[in-house]
């Protein structure tokens, strides 16, 4: 009887394409993912059907449960200038090492006179520091500077990035590169409290701003 | 999944001792394992971590300094007040008690943040531009008008006078969440014209005694 022969194949397959794939995807989204940083303070935001996306180039005032102010600026070089402006202001003596700590960190909330103690302190303790948030009532406004030198370092750095734009021969639009201004509330934070920063924003003549908040279907 | 090695079967068993021929094939499978996992992490953190922001133009601040600014006179505008987890309103001007209106001093009315609550009082209120909306969509549909034509018209639409204008007012009680909800049902019924503006004590009383 003649045999039926099967054909003998390797019951392993070259993965080699999909790996490559596969690792091609992971570098993509890696490079592509920007983390969040770590925030001092957890907000819960509240919900909208809002579907803009955050823009680039803001300022962002963090307002947690408890009423606290807490202030970010995207940009390492625009920090620098920011930090340079209010130390001068203040008279708050800064040591480099606690300059670039600045730079690369992300949201804050104290006093000027906490500032450089802030700073010393490692990421884990910084989240325990013991503060107020930033001053922002009528005797002592902190957070009227931080907002209008913050928004002149922004527009500052917004201008070079446009130059470079323009450099590039892409043809970017003005408007993208100006600052943003960003409310973070926590979603039980009392209103009478964000009223207290929004009425500095619109102290400055800042009159657009932007509520972040979580996504909810539309109903149709 | 391991490898086979290939046709080496008998010839290891038959004395001669020769080195070993490893396959050159590495198994793959826990790379690929850790790429696919790490993949899943990006892909998923990358989509949900982008955050919304919705915008809001508040009215400029009104220099003190020149006090006899007249206030316009808003037609068609209804004023929310915000409580902890109410919503106030009345529509039109605001009466106070020494000087009642045509229907004497200005009365509150209660509602709550559900659809049968804001969302119908506004899409009532709001009837043209939803009308208006809807007209446009249809031609939009049909491809009638572009799409820069569609915005303009409902921006148009939105800043009519039959349109519906918002003031929301809050008191010390009302939360974020609260203020955020009542926005996005503005938004939801395309109001044009909203306004946070500060609230009056004749008002807060008003709240005040309506909470009681």
């Amino acid at each position: 009887m003649p045999k039926i022969k099967t054909p003998k194949g390797s019951p392993s397959i070259d993965m080699t394409p999909m790996v490559d794939l596969a690792f091609l995807l992971v570098t993509f989204f890696m490079l592509s993912a920007s983390f969040r940083s770590s925030e001092p303070v957890d907000v819960d935001v509240p919900t909208s059907i809002s579907d803009k996306i955050i823009p680039e180039n803001v300022i962002v005032v963090t307002i947690d449960v408890k009423g606290r102010v807490f202030f970010n600026l995207a940009g390492e070089e625009a920090r620098r200038e920011l930090l340079e402006s209010m130390a001068n202001k203040y008279s708050a003596k800064m040591n480099k090492d606690q300059k670039d700590k600045f730079a690369f960190m992300s949201t804050f909330g104290c006093s000027m006179s906490e500032l450089p103690a802030y700073l010393n302190l490692e990421a884990n303790a910084q989240k325990k520091f013991p503060t107020l948030g930033i001053p922002c009532d009528s005797t002592k406004n902190e957070l009227k500077d931080w907002i209008s030198f913050g928004n002149r370092a922004a527009l500052n750095s917004g201008k070079t990035a446009y130059v470079e734009a323009k450099n590039k021969g892409q043809k970017p639009n003005v408007n993208d590169f100006k600052p943003k201004f960003i409310l973070r509330v926590d979603s039980k934070a009392l209103y009478k409290d964000a009223q207290k920063v929004i009425d500095v924003f619109r102290d400055l003549n800042l009159n657009n701003l932007n509520f972040i908040t979580s996504m909810e279907l539309a109903p149709i | 999944m391991a490898e086979m090695v290939e046709g080496g079967g008998d010839s290891q068993h038959k004395g001669k001792k020769r080195a070993k021929k490893s396959s050159t094939r590495v198994d793959m499978t826990p790379m690929v394992d850790l790429a696919f996992l790490l993949l899943t992490f990006f892909v998923l953190t990358a989509t949900f971590s982008k955050p919304k922001v919705m915008s809001l133009i508040y009215p400029a601040k009104i220099d003190p300094k020149d006090e006899k600014v007249d206030q316009p006179k808003i037609n068609n505008a209804i004023t929310f007040l915000l409580s902890k987890d109410k919503i106030y309103y009345y529509s039109g001007q605001f009466y106070p008690v020494d000087k009642p209106g045509p229907n004497g001093p200005t009365k509150l009315e209660v509602t709550n943040f559900g659809t049968n609550g804001v969302r119908k009082l506004l899409a009532d209120g709001n009837k043209y531009v939803l009308s208006e909306k809807k007209i446009y969509n249809s031609q939009l549909k049909k491809k009638e008008i572009q799409d820069s034509t569609y915005l303009r018209h409902l921006l148009e639409a939105k800043k009519n006078k039959k349109a519906l204008k918002v003031l929301i007012k809050s008191d010390d009680k009302a939360t974020c969440k609260n203020f955020i909800d009542l926005i996005d049902e503005l938004k939801i019924a395309e109001i044009g014209v909203i306004a946070p503006v500060e609230l009056m004590p004749q008002e807060n009383e008003l709240i005040q005694s309506k909470i009681k």
